[in-house]
């Protein structure tokens, strides 16, 4: 139990630190991408609705799992989609750009 | 969790480092979030393959039914969502981010039963569902302050603070309660409700100028949320993705404030521009004169000079006017004239949003500078055209230390030759402060809609 707490809260240290490093190289242009990027991928927590979820079996289970189950697919999916919508552009433009110097 | 559950994990988790990595540089930000979505895609099928045994013949329907209409509602709310509410679309997605890690939370200490909660799983459980609360009823209210459908203004009263300190107190003693006593329903119910009470109280007195900064600061709570759910759970996956956006959310809010030259602290506490600025922004206004222009002369005047350099504000956004100022721009190009925008890092709403606009204007990437690239080249510019923007031109961030705004970086916008400025009045920014700029001899305004003024413009630069 305590050993399975130490490993999992290694993760967790060495997660933060991931974290800092990855993102301190952001140019600014791209923060709105970036926080609805990372909004995206917290929505992992689809993954402990799904877990919750599995086993429902009485009203008040299967209420909160269906609620978690859609409340974290529309964080998953809205946040990947959205967030696609915004780099797409990005990319538009810059295949514009090319397009009109040549 | 098996051996192969565990590489699986590892394997997402890697795509997720990779994919935020990508998003670092605008060449190959796309493929970095398609990367992180291809690594969510692995884990969630992972995950529900290996569940098969465990599935009730309710647990099917219920999971079939989430997903289905989840995706739904996540697909058509990203598709359909206008560029300039961008910000609140991504507050929403957060929020409900941070609903499910409270409700995963809520789930498995109903599962342990009543009783002392073993402080392993307890103290997560308690932390996601706080948390988790926390982030969804106050990313409800920044939605709902974004999208005007309460007032962008700060809503203080008397004695806010404290009681704010109270039901954080209340909350703190719930909790203790579950972890100490007893983990009965009750208690962790009326633990979610008062999480909710908190998150509203804690947005209510921020002000829409401070909302990208709280959205940021609410997607880095989410995140720590979902680590917390991992820590219920025993699930690595969880707990890496979660703790990844939880750290490298709390770096980009901070970075955001310090743009913004505000610190988190006082984001949070201190109810911006609500009183101060007002009364500054009135004894500023008295009997001095501005000079405003038609918009025939601001044309020519645009028409024969060098270069231009066009400042995007909040007002641009809001009039949906970048199609027109790229039409601006492009006839001024035919005529010889150099064109740049100058990117503040907090024009729009959020950092980055204002090249969100433009690019969707199709304004050549090339053409947008950022502050710290462009601010030595506003000396040498013959006009500089500031649309709907106010606060991060204000020289008084340089000049006044006591100013709210003093020290906050801005666009050295007053060193050029000449200034024009489209403003709807002359009311102040969002920090509620004057700007000297607006009665500088150099200066001349042109006062409308941005959207209105722009094509007025385009139709003087075409005759001039």
């Amino acid at each position: 139990m305590i050993a399975q707490l130490i490993v999992e809260f290694t993760y967790f240290v060495l997660a933060v630190f991931v974290g800092i490093e990855v993102i301190s190289k952001v140019p600014t242009i791209l923060h709105t991408p970036l926080m609805s990027g990372s909004n995206a991928i917290h929505g992992i927590i689809l993954v402990g609705a799904l877990v919750i979820a599995a086993d429902a079996h009485d009203p008040l289970t299967a209420g909160l799992g269906f609620l978690a189950v859609l409340l974290a697919t529309t964080n998953v999916v809205g946040g990947f989609v959205v967030t696609d919508r915004m780099l797409e552009m990005f990319k538009s433009r810059r295949t514009n750009a090319e397009a009109q110097k040549q | 969790m098996s051996t192969w559950t565990a590489l699986v994990y590892l394997g997402a988790a890697v795509l997720f480092i990779l994919g935020l990595k990508l998003l670092s540089s605008p060449r190959s930000a796309r493929r970095g979030n398609q990367l992180a979505a291809v690594g969510m895609i692995i884990a969630v099928v992972w995950t529900a393959v290996g569940l098969w045994g465990r599935f009730t013949a309710t647990g099917v329907a219920v999971c079939v039914a989430g997903l289905v209409l989840g995706g739904a509602a996540g697909t058509i709310g990203a598709r359909r969502v206008k560029m300039t509410a961008m910000p609140q679309m991504v507050a929403l997605f957060n929020g409900v981010g941070g609903g499910a890690a409270a409700l995963v939370a809520v789930s498995e200490l109903l599962r342990l039963g009543a009783g002392r909660a073993n402080p392993a799983t307890g103290f997560p459980s308690v932390f996601a569902i706080v948390v988790g609360g926390v982030s969804f009823a106050g990313s409800a209210i920044a939605f709902a302050k974004l999208q005007e459908m309460m007032t962008g203004r700060p809503i203080t009263y008397p004695g806010q603070q404290l009681v704010n300190a109270v039901i954080a107190l209340v909350i703190v003693g719930l909790a203790v309660t579950i972890l100490a006593f007893s983990n009965s329903p009750v208690v962790f119910t009326l633990l979610l409700a008062l999480a909710l009470v908190l998150g509203v109280a804690f947005v209510l007195p921020i002000g829409g100028a401070d909302m990208p900064v709280v959205i940021s600061l609410l997607n880095a709570f989410t995140g720590l949320a979902v680590a917390a759910s991992g820590f219920v759970l025993h699930n690595f996956a969880l707990i890496v993705a979660g703790t990844l956006v939880g750290a490298s959310g709390s770096i980009l809010t901070k970075l955001m404030g310090d743009a913004m030259g505000r610190s988190i602290a006082s984001v949070l506490f201190g109810a911006f521009g609500s009183v101060q600025g007002g009364a500054q922004a009135q004894a500023g206004a008295d009997g001095r004169s501005v000079r405003s222009a038609s918009a025939e002369d601001i044309g020519t005047m645009l028409a024969y000079s060098r270069n231009v350099i066009v400042v995007p504000g909040y007002g641009l956004a809001v009039a949906q006017a970048q199609h027109v100022v790229r039409e601006l721009a492009e006839l001024l190009e035919k005529k010889g004239v150099e064109v740049r925008y100058a990117i503040h890092p907090v024009a729009g709403r959020m950092p980055g949003h204002m090249n969100v606009l433009l690019a969707e204007a199709n304004v050549p990437y090339d053409q947008l500078k950022e502050m710290d690239e462009i601010n030595d080249e506003f000396r040498h510019t013959d006009v500089v055209l500031v649309v709907g923007a106010n606060d991060v031109v204000n020289p008084a961030a340089r000049t006044s230390p006591g100013s709210p705004i003093y020290g906050m970086p801005i666009l050295n916008v007053d060193q050029a030759k000449q200034i024009v400025f489209l403003k709807r009045s002359m009311r102040p920014g969002f920090a509620g402060i004057d700007n000297e700029l607006l009665y500088d001899p150099k200066t001349v305004m042109l006062f409308g809609d941005a959207k209105d003024s722009l094509s007025q413009l385009v139709a003087a630069v075409k005759s001039a």
